[in-house]
C-alpha cells in the first residue's frame, strides 16, 4: 500500500491525467477499505442479534444467520425496556439544565467583566477534565447527606452538576462572537443584564444549543461511571442493564447485541440527523478553546 | 447597573469585546450559582477526597485516625499497582498514536473535495455515538481469545482469510493484553480526531497554499512549512481530549475484561474493587494518583488558556 501511495502524491504534483486517476482511485480504494473495516463491528452486532441460539456457534461466527430469528431482540426488550424508559427521564432533564445554566454561564463570562473573571473560567474549566475517580468516595457520602436518592434523581443532579464546565465553555465560545455592540445597544436602551440576555442572546443560541443538548444527551445516556456508583440494575439507566445483561454466566450472545443495539439507538438518531452542527460546535468548542 | 451610561465612554481602554464598568454584581450573581456548585463538587471533595486518602479508614467504619502517606506508600510498593500504572501508560500511548495517525490520516483523504464525503464523514464518526458499554458487548466477542476450531471473532476472521498467523489471545496475553482494550477505543475515536483535523485543513486559507506554490515549494515542503504548522493547535486539542479521555479509561475494561481480570487492570478498576471492598482510605489515594496524573497533562494546557485570556 505505501509503494502505491507514495509516488502516486509526488505526482499530483506534476498535471498528468493518468497519475492523478492512479491517486485518485488509491484514494477510493483506502477510502471505502477503512469504511469496511469501521463498520465491521455493526455487521457482527446487526448479524448475530437476529441469530437463534444453536445458530451462535464459532463455525456459523461471521455467517448470516440459517434462519432469522427475533427471540434475542424479545429478550434483551425484556429486560432493557424499564431501563430505557429510566435514561429518558434521566437524560432529558439533565440536558436542559446543564444547557441552560451552561448558557446564562457563557453570557457572562463572554460578555461582562467583573474581577476576577479569567480566574472563574479557568477554574470551572478543570471541572471538565478530573477524573471523576478523584471526587468519588466522599462525593457518594455527600450525596447521602444531602438526601438525594439514589438512582435517576442522584444521576440528574450529578450529570448537571458535571456538565456545568463543557456547557459554559462552549456556549462562552459561541458568544464570544457575537458582536459587544448588539449587547451595549440593549444598555443604551436601559435594558438591564437579564433582560438582554432574554431578549439579544437567547435568540441567536440555537446553534449553540443544538451543539450542547447533543453533546450532554450522548455523555448522560452513554455515562456508567456515575451509573454504577450511584444505581443499581433496578433503578439504573441502560448502560447498567445492558452490561448486566451482557456479563452473564450464559453469554446469550443473540440477545446482548441486540440490547446493544437498542441501547445505542437515540444516539445514533440524534447523530445522523444532526451530525453536521455537532462537527461545527465541536469546532468551536475544542479548537477555539 | 446603575448606569447606563455606555462604558466604553467611560474607560477607552476596557478589554475587547467585553462589558465594563461599574455593573459586576449583576453578573457576579447570576454566575454565582455555579462557583458556589464547582466548588464545592470539584474543589472541596477534592479536599475531602486527599483527607480519606490520608486515613487509617480501610473498612467502612469511621477513620481509626491519621496515617499520613503511608496509603501512598503502600500502594507505590505495591506490584499490582504499578503493573496498572505500566497498563495505563502503555495503553494511553497506543491510544494516542492510533487515534492521531487514523485521524489525520482520514482527514487527509477526504480533505479536497471527494465524492462520498459526506457518507464516509458519517461512517467513520458513527462509532462516536456508541457507548463503550455498548461497543464493548460487540469488542468482547471480536476480542475473543479461543483459537483453532473453537476460535470465534476475529481469530476465526483472520484463519479463514489465511491469516492465521494474526490470531492472538487479546486482552488475556499478561504483557501486551491492555493494548487490545486500545484496539476498540481507537476504533471509537478516530473518527472524532478526524472531525478535528478536517476543520483544521478548513481553516488553512486557499490563498497560503498557492502563495507557497508559487514559490515553487514542493508537495512536501508545502506540508512540512505550511500545512503541518497550521495543524499543530488541532493536533494539540486532540492530544489533550484523547489523553485525558484515555487516563480516565474504565467503562471499554469493565465491559470487556469485567472488573476482575487482572491483565487489564488499571487505576480506576482498583479504585472501583477497593470502594466495592469499603476500603475507601486506598479508594481515595488511588483516585488522588489519577488525578495527579491527569494534572500534569492538563495544568500546563489551561495555565497556557489563562494566559491567552487575559491577552485578550
Amino acid at each position: 500500500m505505501t509503494t502505491d501511495a507514495i509516488p502516486a502524491a509526488v505526482a499530483t504534483r506534476i498535471p498528468g491525467e493518468r497519475s492523478r486517476g492512479i491517486w485518485r482511485a488509491v484514494k477510493y480504494i483506502l477510502l471505502i477499505g477503512f469504511a469496511l473495516v469501521v463498520l465491521l463491528p455493526a455487521y457482527v452486532l446487526f448479524v448475530t442479534s437476529f441469530k437463534g441460539l444453536g445458530d451462535a456457534t464459532p463455525a456459523n461466527a461471521w455467517k448470516l444467520p440459517e434462519s432469522w430469528e427475533t427471540a434475542g431482540w424479545s429478550r434483551a426488550w425484556e429486560q432493557l425496556g424499564p431501563a430505557l424508559g429510566r435514561t429518558f427521564a434521566m437524560v432529558i432533564p439533565a440536558s436542559i439544565i446543564s444547557s441552560v445554566l451552561g448558557s446564562m454561564n457563557g453570557f457572562v463570562l463572554s460578555k461582562w467583566r467583573f474581577p476576577g473573571a479569567d480566574v472563574v473560567f479557568t477554574l470551572i474549566l478543570f471541572g471538565m477534565f478530573i477524573p471523576y475517580q478523584a471526587v468519588m468516595v466522599p462525593l457518594v457520602q455527600l450525596m447521602g447527606n444531602l438526601g438525594v436518592p439514589n438512582g435517576i434523581p442522584s444521576l440528574i443532579v450529578l450529570h448537571v452538576v458535571y456538565g456545568l464546565p463543557i456547557t459554559t465553555l462552549i456556549f462562552r465560545n459561541y458568544y464570544a462572537a457575537v458582536p459587544v455592540e448588539l449587547v451595549e445597544a440593549a444598555r443604551v436602551d436601559g435594558a438591564g443584564m437579564l433582560r438582554t440576555y432574554a431578549s439579544i442572546i437567547l435568540p441567536i443560541s440555537a446553534p449553540a444549543f443544538v451543539v450542547v443538548l447533543m453533546w450532554q444527551f450522548t455523555s448522560a445516556w452513554n455515562d456508567y461511571l456515575f451509573a454504577l456508583f450511584f444505581s443499581t440494575s433496578r433503578n439504573g439507566p441502560v448502560t447498567i442493564a445492558l452490561n448486566f445483561l451482557a456479563s452473564g454466566q450464559l453469554q446469550d450472545y443473540s440477545a446482548s447485541m441486540a440490547g446493544a443495539l437498542i441501547a445505542s439507538v437515540p444516539t445514533l438518531i440524534i447523530y445522523i440527523l444532526l451530525g453536521r452542527y455537532f462537527v461545527g460546535g465541536l469546532m468551536a468548542g475544542s479548537v477555539k478553546g | 447597573m446603575s448606569s447606563t451610561v455606555p462604558s466604553a465612554v467611560k474607560r477607552p481602554r476596557r478589554p475587547k469585546g467585553r462589558i465594563g464598568g461599574h455593573g459586576w454584581v449583576a453578573p457576579v450573581l447570576l454566575i454565582l450559582p455555579t462557583v458556589i456548585v464547582i466548588g464545592v463538587f470539584v474543589y472541596g471533595l477534592i479536599g475531602a477526597n486527599i483527607n480519606t486518602s490520608l486515613q487509617d479508614r480501610h473498612t467502612i467504619g469511621p477513620s481509626q485516625g491519621f496515617a499520613g502517606l503511608e496509603n501512598y506508600r503502600d500502594l507505590f510498593t505495591d506490584d499490582d499497582f504499578i503493573y496498572s500504572l505500566r497498563n495505563l501508560l502503555l495503553y494511553t500511548a497506543t491510544f494516542l498514536v492510533g487515534t492521531l495517525c487514523l485521524g489525520f490520516l482520514w482527514a487527509w483523504l477526504l480533505e479536497r473535495k471527494s465524492r462520498g464525503e459526506s457518507l464516509f464523514r458519517a461512517i467513520y464518526l458513527f462509532p462516536m455515538a456508541v457507548s463503550f458499554v455498548a461497543s464493548g458487548v460487540v469488542w468482547r466477542w471480536l476480542l475473543n481469545n479461543a483459537e483453532g476450531d473453537r476460535a470465534s471473532g476475529l481469530n476465526r476472521l483472520f484463519e479463514s482469510l489465511h491469516l492465521g498467523f494474526l490470531a492472538n489471545p487479546w486482552w488475556t496475553d499478561e504483557r501486551w493484553g491492555i493494548l487490545a482494550i486500545a484496539v476498540p477505543a481507537i476504533w471509537q475515536l478516530s473518527g472524532y480526531v478526524m472531525a478535528l483535523f478536517l476543520a483544521g485543513f478548513r481553516g488553512i486559507p486557499e490563498e497560503l497554499r498557492e502563495a507557497a506554490r508559487m514559490d515553487g515549494a514542493s508537495e512536501w515542503q508545502l506540508y512540512r512549512h505550511v500545512i503541518f504548522p497550521q495543524l499543530s493547535p488541532v493536533a494539540l486539542s486532540a492530544i489533550i481530549i484523547i489523553g485525558h479521555m484515555s487516563l480516565k479509561v474504565f467503562d471499554l475494561i469493565m465491559a470487556i475484561a469485567g472488573q476482575t481480570n487482572y491483565t487489564t487492570q488499571v487505576p480506576a478498576t482498583q479504585m472501583w474493587i477497593e470502594f466495592t471492598r469499603g476500603d475507601y482510605a486506598k479508594s481515595a489515594a488511588i483516585g488522588t494518583v489519577l488525578l495527579v496524573i491527569v494534572a500534569i497533562l492538563i495544568v500546563p494546557y489551561l495555565v497556557s488558556t489563562y494566559r491567552q485570556e487575559r491577552r485578550r
